[in-house]
């Protein structure tokens, strides 16, 4: 064990996890996603009951609960070493140039990483509380008239479609620093993990951020 | 040419340090950027005055010594060129120049804009080379070379280690240095034999040395004089998760 140690003390190894976690949070995103999209269903009855068999699926299948496991260790995993390379980082300068300009080198996505990510961590918390937990532990059944409500509800559909431009923005420069960080990034693949990694910035958040719009314009619903 | 200076100031490691405006005259736009910090010298020098103490040697660009941050951006605005191959003629007549030294917690300032990069000495030490044993050189054929890895070991080999990759980091991560070091050994075949220890022991004192770790914002590459590519920092991972894996 003395290697994984060892491993697990060095920025590489560190980072190397942050990537791995990241990438498995986007499968996580994916199939949230195809749940979620029930609800853009026409036909309301159906939608509520196709929506609330699956609420109640994964608030009570035995093998959800395992994975549900792996989902938490993911994003403690995530969440814990994004926040100590970021204080590290940090701390490796600790007086500040008087002028400095980073647009000249850089973009400004790439640099945002814990802004984006803490509001996306904001945005977790808020939305466990309003869903997860009532579905969870809650016993609530009527989740589909749940989520509806809260959807028409502006600060909230507007606070996620808020959130969810920082995810594409976290994943925009987050999917190919991961591949950087795994050393995969050579020169044969760049530009296609390149491209892959700006369609999942820009499709996942597009849509589940279309979800909530739907029901603030009243468009479904009704 | 005209430039109002702004300069940072400090008597040596304890010292807080300030900036310093100085105004310069009747600049030559073929003056290169140290010369003109001679000639301010010079004039202080003549007013009794302490001159700016920065640090410079080859002044053509080889030996990576001179480490100024200049209006915000390691050795100035110019891409692909070190402090001292920069002239005056790229700054507009009357500009104001702020110069500030590497800001770093592993590069500490010594005195006004010099700082102590030492740390790429150990680095350097904890692995950064081959152990050969003496004699007469070989023969420059004896090992085949595949040509990709002979001009990824060349253009690695580029680097100067004037850290200014580090200087431009946001995080002062080290990683482009060090990744140009372990692929300009790595890529060869006599640097293969020590690779595994190699990689392991420079990033164990990357991380001793207290320099950031690399979130990939490709500052480095943009800011580098040598034009040392990130794809060394994707070599160095690829080797650490490797050695350390395995
Ligand atoms: C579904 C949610 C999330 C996904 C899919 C995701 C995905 C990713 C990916 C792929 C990376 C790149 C890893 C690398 O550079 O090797 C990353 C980095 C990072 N994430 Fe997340 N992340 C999520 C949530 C969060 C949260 C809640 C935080 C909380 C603080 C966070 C903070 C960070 C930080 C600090 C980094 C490192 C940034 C950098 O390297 O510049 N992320 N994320
Ligand atoms: S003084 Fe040698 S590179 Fe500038």
């Amino acid at each position: 064990m003395g290697w994984l140690f060892r491993f697990l003390s060095s920025s590489i190894g560190q980072k190397f996890i942050s990537g791995l976690t990241g990438l498995f949070l986007i499968s996580f995103l994916l199939v949230h996603l195809a749940g979620n999209l029930q609800l853009l269903n026409t036909d309301v009855e159906a939608a509520k009951t196709s929506f609330n068999a699956y609420s109640h699926f994964m608030s009570t299948n035995p093998i959800i609960r395992i994975l549900e496991i792996g989902l938490v260790l993911g994003f403690a995993l995530h969440i814990f070493y994004g926040l100590k390379l970021y204080f590290a980082n940090k701390a490796a300068r600790p007086v500040a140039y008087a002028t400095r300009d980073a647009n000249a080198n850089s973009k400004w996505t790439s640099r945002s990483m814990f802004l984006s990510g803490s509001i996306i961590l904001a945005f977790l918390i808020l939305h466990l509380l309003n869903f997860f937990v009532k579905a969870r532990f809650g016993g609530e059944e009527d989740m589909y008239t749940l989520v509806v409500e809260a959807f028409k509800l502006p600060y909230y559909s507007i606070f996620y479609v808020i959130a969810m431009i920082l995810l594409g923005l976290h994943l925009n420069h987050g999917f190919q620093s991961a591949f950087q960080t795994f050393g995969l990034l050579g020169k044969k693949y760049a530009s296609v993990i390149k491209g892959a990694g700006v369609a999942v910035a820009v499709i996942i958040p597009l849509l589940y951020a279309i979800i909530p719009l739907y029901f603030l314009l009243g468009i479904g619903g009704k | 040419m005209n430039f109002k200076l702004k300069i940072w100031r400090q008597k040596n490691s304890k010292d807080k340090g300030r900036f310093v405006d100085y105004t310069i005259e009747n600049v030559a736009d073929d003056t290169s950027f140290l010369e003109m910090l001679d000639i301010l010298n010079e004039k202080l020098i003549a007013n009794n005055e302490d001159p700016v103490a920065f640090d410079h040697d080859c002044r053509e660009g080889i030996c990576g010594t001179c480490s100024l941050h200049i209006n915000g951006r390691p050795h100035g605005p110019k891409p692909k060129v070190t402090a001292c191959q920069l002239f005056m003629r790229t700054f507009r007549d009357g500009e104001q120049i702020t110069i500030e030294p590497w800001r770093a917690k592993s590069f500490p300032v010594i005195r006004d804009l010099i700082t102590d990069r030492g740390a790429f000495e150990r680095i350097i030490q904890a692995g950064g080379f081959i152990s050969a044993s003496t004699g007469s050189a070989p023969d420059g054929n004896a090992i085949p070379i595949p040509k990709a890895d002979a001009e990824w070991a060349m253009d690695a080999a580029a680097c100067i280690g004037c850290g200014a990759c580090v200087a431009a980091c946001k995080n002062a991560s080290a990683m482009l240095f060090v990744s140009a070091k372990v692929a300009h050994l790595g890529k060869l075949p006599q640097g293969k034999v020590e690779a595994k220890k190699r990689v392991l022991n420079m990033i164990a004192q990357m991380d001793k040395e207290g320099f950031g770790s690399c979130t990939n914002t490709y500052a480095c590459e943009a800011e580098c004089p040598k034009g040392i590519s990130v794809a060394n920092i994707a070599y160095l991972n690829r080797e650490f998760l490797k050695a350390g894996l395995s």
